[in-house]
């Protein structure tokens, strides 16, 4: 008898999918509808009286210049993050590779700081950096550079991305790893004999064949600069000093949790939601047509 | 390659379950010996949620085993959320979800947003319902004033109070020649600048988060009789706004920072790995202003023969003193739970009143006794006479210096805490210079009156109570 490819049973793929959909429902389209009614209602913090108020939320926040300011601190700490992430991670990629003996330590010594929770990634950060005790700011005080995060929001700002963008370098270094792997020794050997210098190989060869890997790390550093940061965020400055750190999720949580608005906090958590699928679509749709898959 | 790890999982579930049923069994065994031995009822339990933390939290939870301990009928299960904040905010979070504590202590500024939720059981009815008698008038008036209602009624029982005090390092002192607490402002800066000569690195601390907003502004604004709010700082109405950019803390704010600049003032928080109080112990610096509730940490934690004492907050010269505000917080009985929890609720609020609490509670704390029959009996056991325990008084006579004044009596804003907040970031925009000290002052003013103007607007056709 030959193997059938197809289920016999009418309803067991549907058990077998069953799963994956509860889950989807329950974790994504249950909360997202929530918020969708949440964000339309005005409601007191003990949740005892609730008014239904159309739009009046989202015209409300997106007219507060405290919004306003967190959506330059998201782009500003979002883009600095996924810059220097990636371009760190790109550089160490590409130094290991060269590297003749002992590769593999030097890889997973680059990969573990993967493994550290984004809060405890934070707190090194803190303490590294921490005006009076920090290593690192006794030496920035060395260098005459007068070092105080917690008074500085440009300080603060620095300090937030070293300590999100750090994080993050292991993760790409390893996807870089890989694609320099994936990269045809021929072309390079072929490039060399024609007299291109190691730059110029780099630019014209290599970076263009990492093209899929780039733009695949683009998307995650993204999402994860907009959405995973939350730990470090509250590990390390709380959204300050002045609000000059906080970021759009961490306004959600503030406004929502802290001050207790929850109808404003459900309006943030829509708008971004939008934001997030205009991203994904937009990166999909432009950035992707230009990368060549090889 | 799949199916044996579904197998696997499965299997693991299974082994899980059989734990968790084993467990189960095993529980309603000890269940059933422990229901079989005593003849009495078990007694019936209900929650206490707290905001205080570290040394404070333990003397809670011995305060808790003492009521335990005291009578068989209830049984208090005291849960720290570690501050206030975070106290407010899961309690609301419980409440939503029907899981609410019976007993929450919630902070002074928080009072306006409890009365409000209509989320409590009145404490009043509940202690006169189960047949409690408490003289209201026992309570020292600034401090039953903050709590009480317009009419006067306690809809939540006064705990642990509090009041800003100045604390002073009197070796550093002794070195520019004084031998008392500067009274006045004017003599601060004087003192300040003498020590900073003397060779101080430090010669006071500050912290500007929100937090500091209860010591810098609201006591501040408290003992000068300035207004934070119109509407006698939001008592007469919901429609009260802001006021302190017009008022003389606007100066104070700006002598803070000219001192800051000059050296004279640093500024110490938990983030920099010693917060103000830690400062002032190891006798780094030399002048701080906090709660008399860190009188006790001090004691224990300073440095091996360093002189130090606390004294009433300074005021500008030509001021007439007034009353500082009581800070701390009070006990709230959440509505919405069963009666044999509220009767348990009500002899737990009971024994938290009477004299020989309040002296194991401002023994071990560094909180004032909320009654004058608690202060009474402390007294005449000579508490204040007693070396570490020397000074605390003062707290009393800052409490007392005045009867309370319509904006003296307290501060009655929804949403206080966010407008804390808000102090926060203006202070630090306004200390790391990128505004002027009355911009900040202004914006502070007019981000408070829109949440303000939030609180007004989600509560539409209600007055306090």
């Amino acid at each position: 008898m030959t193997p059938r490819v197809i289920f016999p049973n009418k309803i067991l793929p549907y058990l077998l999918v069953a799963p994956q959909l509860a889950i989807t429902l329950v974790f994504f389209y249950w909360p997202a509808g929530q918020a969708l009614y949440q964000s339309m209602l005005r409601q007191d913090p003990f949740g005892l009286k609730s008014r239904f108020v159309w739009f009046a939320n989202f015209r409300k926040v997106l007219v507060d210049p405290a919004y306003l300011n967190s959506i330059k601190v998201t782009v500003v700490f979002s883009l600095a993050t996924a810059i220097v992430a990636m371009g760190v991670a790109l550089l160490l990629a590409v130094m290991a590779e060269k590297v003749v003996r002992g590769k593999g330590i030097y890889r997973t010594l680059m990969i573990w700081p993967y493994a550290v929770a984004p809060a405890i990634a934070g707190m090194l950060g803190l303490f590294l950096f921490n005006p009076s005790i920090g290593s690192l700011s006794y030496l920035l005080r060395r260098f005459g550079i007068a070092w105080d995060p917690l008074l500085n929001g440009t300080h603060a700002m620095i300090l937030l991305v070293a300590a999100a963008a750090w994080k993050q370098i292991s993760y790409n270094f390893l996807f870089f790893i890989a694609g320099l792997q994936a990269v045809p020794k021929t072309l390079i050997e072929a490039a060399a004999m024609d007299g291109a210098s190691e730059t110029k190989r780099f630019w014209t060869i290599v970076f263009p064949l990492l093209a899929p890997t780039t733009f695949f790390l683009l998307v995650v550093n993204t999402v994860y600069a907009l959405f995973d940061t939350f730990g470090i965020v509250h590990a390390v400055t709380g959204g300050g000093p002045g609000k000059t750190t906080e970021t759009l999720v961490y306004k959600v949580y503030n406004d929502g949790f802290v001050n207790l608005i929850l109808g404003d906090s459900a309006a943030q958590s829509v708008i971004l939601m939008i934001i997030v699928i205009a991203l994904t679509a937009i990166q999909f749709r432009y950035v992707e047509r230009r990368v060549h898959y090889g | 390659m799949r199916k044996p790890l579904v197998k696997a999982t499965q299997e693991g579930m299974k082994s899980m379950s059989i734990i968790k049923h084993g467990l189960a069994a095993f529980a309603a065994g000890t269940l059933g010996v422990a229901l079989a031995l005593p003849a009495a009822a078990a007694p019936v339990k209900f929650d206490f949620w707290f905001g205080l933390s570290g040394d404070l939290a333990r003397v809670v939870d011995t305060l808790c085993k003492n009521f335990n301990a005291s009578q068989s009928d209830y049984e208090v299960v005291c849960t720290s959320q570690g501050n206030y904040d975070a106290t407010l905010q899961n309690t609301i979070a419980a409440f939503r979800a029907g899981k609410q504590p019976t007993v929450v202590q919630v902070y002074d500024v928080g009072t306006a947003t409890m009365m409000l939720s209509g989320a409590y059981y009145p404490a009043d009815k509940l202690m006169e319902e189960n047949g409690y008698k408490i003289d209201y008038s026992d309570y020292f008036p600034g401090i039953a004033r903050y709590y009480a209602t317009s009419k006067g009624e306690m809809l939540s029982f006064p705990f642990n109070s509090s009041t800003a005090l100045m604390y002073w390092n009197k070796d550093a002192f002794a070195k520019i020649g004084k031998t008392e607490a500067p009274k006045t402002w004017e003599e601060v800066g004087a003192d300040l600048q003498a020590m900073k000569d003397a060779g101080y690195e430090c010669p006071m601390a500050i912290n500007i988060s929100a937090n500091e907003s209860w010591q810098l502004m609201e006591q501040f604004s408290a003992i000068h009789n300035q207004p934070i709010a119109t509407k006698s700082n939001g008592y007469d109405g919901l429609d009260a706004r802001l006021a302190v950019n017009k008022t003389k803390f606007v100066q104070y704010v700006g002598d803070l920072k000219k001192w800051y600049d000059a050296g004279l003032i640093k500024i110490k928080s938990k983030d920099l790995g010693q917060d103000m109080v830690q400062a002032f112990a190891s006798g780094t610096c030399q002048v701080i202003l906090t709660s008399v509730g860190d009188h006790g940490t001090v004691g224990k934690t300073h440095k091996e023969g360093m002189n130090w004492d606390v004294a009433e907050l300074p005021v500008y010269a030509g001021t007439e003193r007034k009353n500082s505000l009581v800070g701390g917080a009070s006990l709230w009985v959440l509505s919405g739970k069963p009666a044999e929890e509220y009767k348990g609720a009500a002899a737990f609020l009971n024994f938290i009143h009477d004299p020989k609490t309040a002296l194991f509670w401002s023994t071990n704390t560094g909180y004032i006794p909320v009654a004058k029959s608690g202060f009474d009996y402390m007294k005449s056991n000579g508490f204040y006479d007693k070396a570490p325990y020397k000074g605390r008084e003062t707290a009393i006579a800052s409490l007392t210096a005045s009867e309370p004044t319509e904006i003296t009596r307290g501060i009655r804003l929804g949403n206080f805490t966010q407008i804390r907040a808000e102090f926060g970031t203006q202070m630090q925009a306004i200390f790391a210079n990128k505004v002027s000290v009355q911009d900040g002052l202004d914006t502070l003013v007019k981000n408070g009156d829109a949440i303000l103007d939030r609180f007004q607007q989600t509560y539409p056709n209600k007055t306090l109570p």
